[in-house]
């Protein structure tokens, strides 16, 4: 047999059909769906008299456009369109029979952590949904990927996708990190490196040694963001973490079924002669805690940099350097550890689980934020939030001044009321840092967890190392 | 869905790269449950101030442009969020074809699911397009899916690369889900074989 890649493998075992064109119909194992990106696609169904092909592997959970505020059950305490978005995924789930977390239910939170937390994830799948952040899910050596609502609507009906097969991306992180350095400095560290257009009609497996040493919920955040880098998905191999992670999750498989998963899952690796069409190094040691300072996911920088000017660019990014400059209201030349916040954002499925509380808790243990600084911690599941409580975690985040809020995405992409207000400058965990993403005219920031915390002491993009 | 053979229209230059679906529809507008009627906030944010007026500026703000059908933009169109809002916005403005260096991927595809054709050159050809857009109403570019080429209004060509079966989609304005549960039958057969393989799923 020719040498494989792990995405050729899952490929491999999911095709249904395949046209004489390469075309080809992918079989999906489990498709999760929201509150935003579905409504249309239901209607869809209704339109034409068609049901959901495989309900059992469909799980729907709303987040995006959830209030994270004590309450929300009750939907007069919900804006009118986020009353009417989850009314119409209540309605949905019921009448097409899917699996279904509503925000009263403990185990509601982020899709992106859901999915993951309740089992649904596991390695070798096809997983989908109407989020591009699905990548996430590729820390489990599933092939995972966003999807558009008539895509939503298609596999719902079919609980197939037509697609062509990307091209293989091996992304190699080696050695190890450096103290003070994540999994988020990683993610953005390869994408300042390649540019957000560089993974794009690729899928990327990372690997290396300092990806080895992640743990699932590090592993997550960095294939969180292959999207970020243009990549349709982002895969990690399956290893013993992986397996130690999935065992007895409710829905993962007990008994002889975990004993026939386990062996599929021993043969999910790359082969080492495997072809790739594209590889890209970068040593462990190398990678320094990176914030970004415009208003693109690739302008990233090491914190102990300073803002760069347009014209240390070529090309189309001059006009957009410049561009995100005169928006993100940077002058060039100036210590990124000087720009001043005035809101500092935990929370999203990049990094909103239990790990990233704790990185960032153990900064501010003890300490408070500063003043006149808005702060606030949004847990990435309600599972997640009821461990941080256990932990002592909630009580350092609001002696250090932080709120402490219900999961959902929130300020990640600000549907939700928690917004910017213009000109108003946050440290965020989230992953997008485009024009408005988190209010108009307000201004992002992207870091980890720990630099976002040390950031709220502080007041300034801060150097994590200076507090350490 | 809307089928498509060939425009002959105005084009909107947007010279600008990695332009994302956050501003090509905010979303504050992704909390309908509908399809339609979300053309008036294509751009929203580049397109009007804070109380709402329209920005002069503004490309689709000048007469010239108001009726344009082709968009002509920079590198990496397209990225970040999947919704297909964005599509659905250009859409519903009267956009039916969007030229540029690159797109992302599922902007890419999102646009076939709804009538729109992505046209990705090499950039010296989109810098050809851009000045030709630049000369406002009076300059049309003609595409024509059929033969694979765009026009200037000079009569300059260039042919462009389209994925066979999205091409004839889009000739033919077919339903991939109908075309889909045609193949109902290789389905089960997979589902079967699943089963037995990957009982846990
Ligand atoms: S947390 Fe942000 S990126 Fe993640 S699913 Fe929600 S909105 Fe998307």
């Amino acid at each position: 047999m020719s040498p494989k890649t792990l995405y050729d493998k899952i490929w491999d075992a999911h095709v249904a059909h395949e046209a004489e064109d390469g075309t080809c119909l992918l079989y999906i194992d489990r498709h999760l769906v929201h509150e935003v990106t579905s409504p249309q696609a239901f209607e869809g169904l209704r339109m034409t008299n068609r049901k959901v092909r495989a309900p059992e592997k469909t799980i729907a959970v709303p987040d995006h456009n959830v209030p994270t505020t004590a309450g929300r059950e009750d939907p007069s305490n919900m804006t009118e369109d986020s009353a009417i978005q989850v009314a119409a995924l209540d309605k949905n789930a019921k009448d097409f029979g899917i699996h279904y977390y509503p925000v009263s239910d403990i185990r509601q939170g982020i899709v992106h952590i859901v999915g993951p937390e309740q089992g649904w994830t596991l390695p070798g799948m096809t997983v989908v949904c109407g989020d591009s952040h699905t990548a996430t899910h590729g820390a489990f050596g599933a092939l995972a990927h966003g999807i558009g609502t008539s895509e939503v609507e298609h596999v719902l009906a079919t609980q197939t996708l037509i697609q062509k097969k990307s091209k293989n991306m091996k992304v190699e992180i080696t050695g190890k990190l450096r103290p003070g350095v994540t999994a988020k400095d990683i993610t953005l560290s390869v994408i300042g490196a390649t540019g957000t257009a560089g993974g794009t009609g690729y899928v990327i497996e990372y690997c290396g040694e300092a990806i080895r040493d992640l743990s699932m919920e590090g592993r997550m955040t960095v294939c969180n963001m292959a999207i970020e880098g243009g990549a349709r998905a982002g895969l990690i191999a399956p290893d013993e973490k992986t397996y130690e992670y999935c065992m007895g999750r409710p829905h993962a498989p007990k008994g002889a079924q975990w004993e026939a998963a386990m062996n599929w899952w021993k043969t999910l690796y790359s082969d080492d002669d495997a072809h790739w069409d594209k590889v890209i190094t970068i040593k462990g040691e190398d990678i320094a805690p990176v914030v970004t300072w415009g208003t693109s996911p690739e302008d990233v920088l090491p914190i102990t940099a300073t803002v760069p000017a347009a014209d240390d660019f070529e090309g189309g990014k001059v006009g957009a350097a410049q561009r995100s400059l005169d928006y993100m209201g940077l002058t060039p030349g100036m210590p990124l550890s000087e720009v001043e916040i005035d809101t500092v954002f935990i929370g999203s499925c990049t990094n909103g689980r239990i790990e990233d509380l704790r990185a960032a808790a153990a900064i501010l243990k003890g300490k408070k934020k500063k003043d006149g600084l808005r702060a606030m911690v949004v847990p990435g599941s309600g599972l997640v939030r009821a461990q941080a409580e256990e932990e002592g975690l909630a009580d350092i985040f609001k002696e250090a001044g932080f709120e402490w809020r219900l999961a959902g995405c929130s300020m990640c992409l600000a549907m939700n009321p928690d917004q910017l207000q213009p000109g108003e400058r946050c440290a965020a965990t989230s992953n997008r840092n485009f024009e408005g993403r988190q209010g108009r005219g307000g201004r992002t920031h992207l870091m980890s967890p720990a630099m976002a915390a040390a950031a709220a002491i502080t007041g300034k993009l801060t150097d994590v190392r200076d507090l350490m | 869905m809307d089928k498509f053979t060939t425009l002959t229209g105005i084009a909107a230059p947007m010279p600008l790269i990695n332009i994302d679906t956050d501003m090509i529809i905010p979303k504050q507008f992704l909390k309908t449950i509908k399809r339609s009627g979300l053309g008036v906030n294509l751009f929203d944010e580049m397109r009007y101030d804070d109380d709402g007026k329209e920005i002069p500026d503004f490309v689709l703000n000048q007469d010239a442009y108001r009726e344009a059908e082709v968009l002509v933009a920079g590198d990496n169109f397209g990225c970040g969020s999947s919704r297909e809002h964005a599509p659905w916005a250009i859409k519903d403005f009267g956009i039916r074809c969007v030229i540029a260096p690159s797109f992302a991927d599922i902007f890419y595809n999102n646009c076939f699911k709804n009538g729109i054709l992505p046209i990705a050159l090499p950039q010296e050809q989109v810098d050809v397009l851009m000045k030709d857009a630049e000369k406002g109403a009076n300059a049309r570019m003609t595409i024509d899916l059929e033969t694979q080429t765009v026009t200037t209004s000079d009569g300059e060509s260039f042919s462009f690369e389209v994925d066979p079966f999205k091409k004839h989609c889009l000739l033919e304005g077919l339903d991939d889900i109908g075309l889909t549960m045609e193949k109902a039958g290789a389905i089960d057969t997979f589902e079967a074989h699943a089963a037995q393989a990957r009982p846990w799923v």
